[in-house]
């Protein structure tokens, strides 16, 4: 990693850290993209799914934007599953964060900084089991 | 307003993955490979969001209540149970896998890629599937 990384990681990180309490300021909602999501897939057109849906939007909006400016090339980004390991990763990903109720953003970030004991015991077990699955994968498999 | 304020606050949520290269699979991995070339960045973004977090729900939470809402919804579960444990394991395999979590999988929709098309689809139904399992009608 080079120091233009670390920078850029803090520096979006500080981004990602402001939106969630920026949501939390304005909406008094934690800013955790797996329940965000599993909330707008219920499809229940109401006030609380709009909000929802914009914010996700909003999501792939930042994207295009960050992109647009400059801030990061679509065409670096490299996924080392190719597409039957993504769609196995993204299943495991919906089951796994529906049945632990969050996931980085949510348990790694909003729920950390309440200090829930919860959150801290998930976000432990995630790390601990990406860890051992991506040694696994990259060094015995 | 709240369609607004929700709106906007995503696309800095969204700037922020892209910046900070979090959309980037081979970089989330290289964090996870301690026996391979190590990848520190997402503990720099991590850390920077925590910061970020830790002092702002702070000062936020102080206040009665959100600019656009007449109170906060925060958790209220407190146990720690078979239920959480086993689902971050299962995320954290998924993760690991395919270097993806639900926040970059949407944001990088806007690359127009294949690879996050078929992730956030996965992810959708993984999670339908999942509220199904658990009998939830939210």
């Amino acid at each position: 990693m080079s120091v233009a990384a670390a920078i850029a990681g803090l520096a979006g990180g500080l981004l990602i850290g402001a939106a969630a309490v920026l949501l939390m300021w304005s909406l008094g909602r934690i800013a955790g993209i797996c329940g965000i999501l599993g909330s707008a897939l219920t499809l229940k057109f109401d006030r609380d799914w709009r909000w929802r849906a914009l914010f996700l939007a909003g999501l792939v909006a930042g994207g295009w934007l960050a992109a647009a400016g400059g801030l990061n090339d679509w065409r670096a980004l490299t996924y080392p599953a190719g597409i039957v390991g993504t769609a196995i990763a993204g299943l495991l990903v919906g089951v796994g964060t529906t049945i632990g109720s969050g996931c980085t953003s949510g348990h790694g970030v909003c729920g950390l900084s309440r200090l829930s004991g919860r959150s801290l015991m998930a976000t432990l077990a995630f790390m601990a089991s990406a860890l051992v699955t991506v040694f696994i994968v990259r060094h015995l498999l | 307003m709240v369609e607004i304020a929700a709106l906007l606050v995503g696309l800095l949520f969204g700037v922020g993955l892209t910046v900070s290269d979090m959309v980037n699979p081979e970089r989330v991995i290289g964090f996870f490979d301690l026996a391979g070339s190590w990848d520190p960045t997402l503990a720099f973004v991590m850390g920077g969001a925590l910061t970020a977090t830790f002092i702002g729900y702070r000062l936020v939470l102080k206040r009665p209540a959100p600019l656009l809402d007449t109170q906060f919804h925060l958790p209220t579960a407190k146990v720690i149970d078979a239920r959480l444990i086993g689902g971050a394991v299962l995320f954290g395999i998924g993760w690991g896998v395919g270097g993806i979590c639900p926040g970059p999988g949407v944001t990088s929709l806007a690359s127009g890629r294949i690879e996050p098309l078929v992730f956030v689809i996965a992810l959708a139904a993984g999670t339908l599937g999942a509220k199904i399992w658990l009998g939830r009608k939210s």
